[in-house]
């Protein structure tokens, strides 16, 4: 499989990262030959293999439900780019 | 008769399926120790884990893992014991780390069953297709500033179980009560308070229409309604926009759609246009969910009664009508009030002074059932008088007018006021001679055959006794007196 | 004595003896950062000052006995690493502006161990890279230089900054994170022992994540002991980090006398790759006889699915990464580049943040994830990780480890490797598979290359097995009496 250049940009769109022109190009070249690359695992057969997502091999644990975090509005806060109040500020969204 | 509407090309069936979503009751989030409660200043109950910062990482909350459990166990679900966690990716502002923790492929509840009951009293059962846990989004403002939105992240995180239903739902009063159906299995259960008004319940609708025999047609999504009547105005109204375009001669575009309820019509949600692409993927921050078989034992066998099995346990140990017994399961709450007054006494008369008298005078005062017009100890002692004949039905609803009124007891209230039931026949037959013996023309027109005139006759007697003669001892001295 | 060019376990012991203090030792540490991380740019914050207090409660630890083996010790922290107060960027111009008001599990642990920070050390932006040139602070220069050369050499990445901090002697010991290899390659490019442990053994809470199903964290030191010191108080178990293994931690520094003897140690054919150089090769071929002299048993293995590992990796590591990264929208934290509305500060902002390796994988990560080509791509990638996982467990059945080199060269030169994305990924050949399968591997420094530089071997063991990846590596340790220095270091 190979990305045309529209690929790129929706993907892009998709991943909220602005690309221009000059750049569309540059990605699609790299982003073949990455995919290129892992088409290698198209000769693996990998029929009955159930997936596996992670390293660790264990259960669950559930946490108790009890409050001990929160009451830290100011903290929250503190790295915002932008708030008004005890709010975290965006651009107006229109709905 | 089934709901069906009328279009120019003749008559059309709606389908519709509710994604219900639940607010979790929990004292903390899904995934992280902040509290879970309504409200709170300004991103006040929010967690680093809650608003993504960098290195947070989600811990879940065994409540919320149970109370699921026992949400799949009410809706008589499978309860899958092994399920996982996805992230559904997407960006918005009050979505903190750009994805939203869900179950995609392997919920945590699966197949299931609800019964409803429609006005005509007919039975329908509604098929669920699958509960899942997810966790709730913060919420966004967008009238607090001229020229920004504001967020607060308070709700971010906050457990919500995402109730799909099978497409079964066919008008829009199945729509509604399969709604509240939900809604009072969530609160017996006590999983969800079921508060529409402050979002801890709400409704993506899907809707479609069809012609007889015809299989599913394309379906609209209406988002986040959030009253049982709007949910029943959106169906109706999206069923009749999707006629008119199929009759035009249009396609319906399957899309995301918002009721407007101050103009009664649905409309596209522009700002879900652009089509999402998700991006499901198993939450490698979290394992899997695994339950023992035990865990979920424990929770079945401490699982509360539910609506459909009380109410017919009322009908056979009370013996009252499956109508009665509907509304008095209606909330656990005057169900259980209820059983207070009824136990020991007669059940009937319990339920008929409850969905009467009682109903009306909690209403007419404005007072709940955590907090009644008359106790049920009281509302028992007045069933009581009632049943070994002190007073008769008559004087009971004065009694409890009193008692609404003064809170004074039934028992004092009687005795005080001297409103003992007359079982003295020598002091009827007297009442009664004396009325027969005033109304000559009356007992004349009765000889002749007018029957009705009867109850004039025990109207007056009664009267005369100031309403505390025995109604039957009444009666049959009056038959007795008139030949 | 020099306070610089000392191992951990002895400065620990020279403190202990009251030789010199904590505040003596980090002041020397600290004039030496000033004077060659100007050149090296091994840190992308300095905390000369917090250093400083630092050791001055760790000298009063000391006086009042209440000391423990790492009180005292001055650290270099990957920038990955938050740290409450201290600004935590992981090499990424969208988290220039933040400062942690928490601290990450790995590093409270190292303080409360009474370890001193002297600093947030470089990487490759988001740990993603081989050579730390994709750091948004400008590259690391590794200290080691090619015999007779001075041109400038990748220290490895993506735990570059730390790499070269320690080896350098700016730093005693430091702290890395390993996703694909981030610890043991650039271990093994500038001299130093590194030890990814199993997945679970260090908590990822408060590290900046890059692939949450890889990440893990480890130390970097001169020596094998001194990696056993540290990994000793960076592990354990972690309630805030849900893959956080519930185990007790062994005593690593007791694994290292025990020898190879009678132990099984498996050599993968698929390891020996067309082309590997024949320094890489002869290198492992004396690591095998090193370990055979010391009365281990070498096993022919296989593990057929290795060569499949990198290919894995690049769909894995992008995809969690595309949706990790995905915080980082100028909302609650970071930079932020304003737009005309939501979306598009979020695309300028994100465009302006992330550099273009960052880019290059989110954009992959978001691909492979993507309506479509989820089954062809990222589905394909979790099967064929089961079968590299099955082939460690097949072969854990034979052997108690594994001995690989670390990697497939010496290091490079800044500027060499860089044609297309896929030449740099080759880096991790080696490295990636134990990742991907979340068993423990250490790389060792073994031997010079003919150009002077340092080369590592890599031992791999069982899960949570890190007490017998210990006990190898310090036998290979012992054997290669690694003693060189690179070129440019404090004194
Ligand atoms: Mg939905
Ligand atoms: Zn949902």
């Amino acid at each position: 499989m190979s990305l045309d250049s529209a690929t790129v940009r929706r993907i892009a769109k998709l991943a909220r990262i602005r690309v221009d022109d000059a750049e569309v190009g540059v990605l699609q070249t790299e982003l073949n030959a990455i995919l290129g690359y892992v088409d290698q695992l198209n000769e693996v057969n990998v029929e009955g293999v159930a997936p596996l997502s992670g390293g660790a091999q264990m259960a669950m644990r559930l946490r108790e439900d009890t409050v001990t975090d929160g009451e830290q509005a100011e903290n929250i806060l503190a790295n915002a780019p932008d708030r008004v109040g005890q709010f975290f500020a965006v651009p107006k969204v229109v709905e | 008769m089934a709901y069906s509407l009328e279009g120019k090309t003749g008559t059309w069936e709606v389908v519709c399926g509710l994604e219900i979503h639940a607010q979790v009751i929990s004292e903390s989030k899904l995934f992280s120790g902040a509290s879970a409660t309504y409200g709170g200043a300004p991103n006040a109950h929010v967690s680093f884990v809650d608003a993504g910062f960098p290195g947070m990482l989600p811990v879940i909350n065994r409540e919320c893992v149970a109370q699921a459990v026992r949400t799949g166990l009410g809706l008589k679900a499978q309860i899958n014991l092994v399920s996982r966690f996805d992230r559904k990716n997407y960006f918005y502002a009050d979505l903190p780390n750009g994805y939203q923790i869900s179950q995609f492929d392997h919920p945590i509840v699966g197949t299931g069953d609800v019964e409803i009951e429609l006005q005509d009293g007919t039975i329908k059962h509604i098929g669920i297709t699958r509960l899942h846990l997810e966790q709730d989004a913060g919420k966004s403002m967008h009238d607090q500033h001229a020229s920004k939105s504001v967020i607060d992240l308070n709700r971010a995180g906050v457990a919500l179980m995402e109730i799909v239903s099978e497409p079964d739902i066919r008008s829009p009063e199945e729509a509604g009560a399969y709604l509240r159906k939900i809604r009072q299995i969530l609160r017996y259960l006590g999983t969800c308070d079921g508060n529409m008004e402050e979002g801890s319940m709400r409704a993506d609708v899907n809707v479609s229409v069809r012609k007889a025999g015809e299989d599913f047609r394309t379906r609209c999504e209406i988002k986040n309604v959030n009253s049982v009547r709007f949910v029943m105005h959106a169906v109706e109204a999206e069923a009749l926009r999707q006629i008119e375009v199929w009759e035009s001669g249009g396609e319906v575009r399957q899309e995301t759609r918002l009721y407007d309820p101050a103009r009664g019509e649905t409309r596209s949600m522009r700002s879900k246009e652009d089509a999402h692409d998700y991006r499901y993927f198993p939450e490698p921050d979290l394992l899997p969910l695994v339950l023992e078989e035990e865990f979920v034992a424990g929770l079945k066998a401490k699982l509360p009664e539910l609506p459909d099995e009380k109410r017919r346990r009322f009908c056979d140990e009370y013996a009252i009508p499956f109508y009665d017994a509907g509304v008095l399961v209606a909330e656990q709450a005057t169900a259980d009030f209820y059983e207070r007054v009824a136990k020991g006494r007669d059940a009937r008369l319990a339920a008929n002074w409850i969905s009467g008298d009682f109903f009306a005078a909690m209403n007419r005062t404005g007072r709940s059932i955590e907090n009644p017009p008359v106790s049920g100890a009281a509302l028992g002692e007045l069933i009581d008088l009632i049943s070994d004949k002190t007073i008769n039905g008559r004087i009971a609803k004065d009694v409890f007018e009193e008692m609404v009124e003064t809170g004074a007891m039934p028992g004092a209230i009687v005795e005080a006021k001297g409103l003992r039931q007359v079982t003295d026949t020598s002091a009827i037959d007297a009442a009664v001679a004396q009325v027969l013996a005033a109304n000559p023309d009356k007992v004349a027109e009765y000889k002749s055959g007018k029957d009705k005139l009867f109850g004039f006759f025990v109207g007056q007697v009664m009267k005369a006794m100031q309403g505390k003669g025995n109604p039957a001892l009444v009666n049959e001295a009056v038959k007795a007196q008139l030949g | 004595m020099s306070l610089l060019n000392l191992t951990i376990a002895q400065a620990g012991a020279a403190l202990a003896a009251k030789k010199f203090s904590a505040v003596e030792l980090t002041a020397a540490h600290n004039a030496a950062i000033a004077a060659l991380n100007p050149r090296l740019n091994a840190y992308i914050t300095t905390t000369p000052a917090l250093a400083l207090a630092q050791a001055q409660a760790a000298d009063a630890r000391i006086a009042a006995g209440t000391a423990g083996p790492l009180t005292g010790i001055p650290l270099a922290i990957k920038d990955l690493f938050c740290t409450a107060g201290v600004r935590t960027t992981a090499a990424s111009k969208i988290l220039e502006p933040f400062v942690p008001p928490y601290e990450s599990t790995v590093t409270r642990q190292l303080l409360e161990a009474g370890t001193i920070c002297l600093g947030k050390a470089n990487l490759d932006e988001f740990a993603m890279g081989s050579s730390n040139i994709t750091s948004g602070y400008g590259p690391v220069e590794n200290p080691w230089k090619r015999n007779g050369s001075d041109a400038k050499l990748v220290p490895g990445g993506s735990s570059g900054g730390s790499a070269a901090a320690v080896a350098a002697r700016l730093a005693l010991g430091a702290t890395g994170t390993d996703t694909g290899g981030s610890i043991r390659q650039p271990a093994s490019f500038t001299g130093l022992a590194g030890i990814k442990p199993t997945y679970g053994r260090c908590s990822r809470y408060g590290i900046v994540a890059f692939a949450s199903s890889l990440d893990q964290a480890g130390p970097m030191a001169r020596t094998v002991e001194d990696c056993a010191i540290l990994l000793g108080a960076m592990s354990g178990f972690d309630p805030h980090d849900s893959t956080s293994a519930e185990r007790a931690v062994p005593d690593f520094g007791a694994a290292l006398g025990r020898g190879v003897k009678g132990l099984r140690i498996g050599i993968p054919a698929e390891y020996r790759m067309d082309g590997m150089s024949g320094e890489i090769s002869a290198l492992w071929e004396k690591g095998v006889a090193w370990l055979r002299e010391q009365g281990a048993e070498i096993v022919d293995i296989s593990l057929p699915h290795t060569k499949y590992g990198l290919a894995v990796y690049y769909i894995v590591a992008p995809a969690e990464a595309s949706s990790n990264l995905a915080r980082y929208d100028g909302v609650r934290f970071g930079a932020r580049v304003d737009g005309e509305d939501l979306i598009d500060m979020y695309e300028r902002t994100r465009a302006a943040g992330f550099g273009s390796e960052v880019k290059r994988r989110i954009m992959i990560g978001t691909y492979v994830l993507s309506h479509g080509y989820y089954d062809a791509y990222y589905l394909k990638a979790q099967k064929v990780r089961n079968l590299i996982l099955r082939d460690f467990n097949n072969a854990f059945e034979k052997v108690d480890a594994i001995l690989t080199p670390t990697a497939p060269s010496a290091a490079f030169g800044l500027g060499e490797k860089m044609d297309d994305p896929v030449t740099m990924y080759l880096n991790d050949v080696f490295t990636v598979p134990a990742s991907l399968a979340g068993v423990p591997a250490m790389s060792i420094p073994a031997g010079l290359s003919a150009e002077g530089l340092p080369l590592g071997l890599q031992v791999i063991g069982k899960h949570f097995d890190e007490e017998t990846v210990f006990a190898v590596s310090a036998a290979l340790e012992r054997a290669a009496g690694f003693t060189a220095m690179p070129s440019v270091r404090a004194e």
